[in-house]
């Protein structure tokens, strides 16, 4: 290993930078630049289809008593539709089951890229997948808010909360403020910012691990020691990728469910 | 590595394609699985609820139909037990109505059958003794005539007499 590792310090960039993350595009028309056909655009076409193949499958027969695909896609569907869907809005949840799942089963699938061999980058560190997610969940919230209330009533709710009317000057601004402003915001930086993290820890173990070797052939040891994190951050970044699926997921219906929810 | 260096991107500012080519995708997949998934999978659930809840409404049926049958059929061991206990104790009553009906005709029977025992045997004594009295008077007559009648002075006739008396007498008696 150390013999390849040899071979292939020539020109190991250190440390890496954002750069790294806008890879060139993947087919000869249009430019290196091109940002149409690029190693994150097929990555997420994969995924999607991977989904729509695997769930297709799963569902072309479903029977009372599920076989081992169908009871893994039910299991899926039903885990998002129970412990989230109904567990946060209560029987009107399951109305909006159906979107939470598509909502986790693509954040799940595009953040698994960062661990899988050979592709080994998320999508979701480009921060407009994420933007764009936080945005229909803002759009979302917002609309089945004012669908249920009307526009006067929804912003009552969300901007004035029960509290003596000489703090209200501070109090509505802050509401606003979080609310409208740092929500959408907030639910697209924190997948990006883990997915992005995530990637970079990796590339600078990996990478530090050869830049050392680069340096000097004595420092091998804790080249192999710098691996091994990048092995043990792996393991890592797959809890963070299941873990911020479903914090998103969550966090879209905990706002749903504030925007639906008679009291403040 | 770092081919795609001649054009500077800034990390938090989306890239448009991107946005154009996550939101078809997601589009696509929300289409796909909001249409042709999850609402099956929905009615799969239903499906099964209903499955289960249909057994369980059944298997109570059935319980409850089970528990009127054995109520049913305890009353009737019930009723038949109260009737068993009733034939069995007017048996023994008639039984023993019988004992005593029999017990009594027999001691009637028996109580006329020694009296008529007794009433005969006093007739026939009462007969013998009469047709003693009457044969003794007859003989003592017959014998005092006779010897009167006859002479006393030869001894052998006197010895011949009482002889033919006691052989008549013998005669008499076998008769």
């Amino acid at each position: 290993m150390i013999g390849q590792a040899v071979a292939l310090q020539s020109d190991v960039p250190f440390p890496p930078e954002v750069g790294d993350f806008y890879l060139p595009s993947i087919v000869p028309w249009g430019g290196l630049d091109s940002l149409w056909f690029t190693k994150i655009t097929a990555l997420v076409w994969v995924s999607t289809a991977l989904i729509i193949v695997f769930f297709l499958l799963a569902y072309r027969k479903p029977k009372l008593v599920p076989g081992k695909a169908q009871w893994i896609a039910e299991s899926t569907y039903g885990f998002v539709r129970n412990n989230i869907a109904i567990e946060m809005l209560g029987a009107r949840g399951v109305r909006f089951a159906p979107y939470l799942a598509t909502l986790l089963l693509f954040i799940v699938f595009n953040n698994l890229w960062s661990i899988v061999p050979i592709a080994q980058i998320s999508p979701n560190s480009h921060i407009a997948f994420p933007a764009f997610l936080a945005l229909i969940s803002y759009v979302l919230f917002n609309y089945v808010g004012i669908k249920k209330f009307g526009f006067r009533k929804y912003m009552r709710n969300s901007l004035i909360p029960p509290a003596p009317w000489f703090v209200l000057p501070i109090l509505i601004p802050i509401e606003f403020f979080s609310t409208f402003l740092v929500r959408p915001f907030s639910l697209a930086v924190r997948l990006f910012a883990n997915m992005f993290a995530g990637h970079m820890l990796l590339l600078v173990f990996t990478l530090g691990g050869f830049a050392m070797l680069q340096a000097n052939t004595a420092l091998a040891p804790i080249s192999v020691l710098s691996w091994l994190m990048t092995i043990a951050l792996t393991l890592l970044e797959l809890l963070v990728i299941f873990l911020q699926a479903y914090v998103f997921t969550v966090l879209t219906a905990s706002y749903i469910q504030g925007a639906v929810s008679e009291e403040h | 590595m770092n081919l795609s260096a001649a054009v500077e991107h800034s990390p938090i500012l989306p890239l448009w394609q991107e946005i154009v080519v996550g939101g078809v995708a997601f589009a696509v997949l929300c289409f796909v699985l909001m249409k042709f998934v999850f609402p099956r999978m929905e009615e799969t659930f239903r499906a099964r609820v209903d499955a289960i809840e249909g057994g369980l409404k059944r298997a109570e049926e059935a319980q409850s139909e089970a528990n009127k049958l054995l109520e049913q059929y305890k009353a009737q061991l019930a009723e038949a037990r109260t009737d068993a206990a009733k034939i069995r104790d007017d048996a023994r009553a008639d039984a023993e109505e019988i004992r005593q009906e029999i017990q009594v005709r027999a001691r009637e029977e028996s109580d006329r059958i020694i009296a008529a025992g007794r009433e005969q045997l006093n007739a026939e004594r009462q007969q013998i003794v009469r047709e003693l009295r009457a044969e003794v008077g007859t003989l003592a007559v017959d014998l005092a005539g006779r010897i009167v009648g006859e002479s006393l002075a030869d001894e052998a006739r006197q010895r011949g007499t009482v002889d033919r008396f006691l052989s008549e007498l013998e005669s008499t008696g076998s008769r």
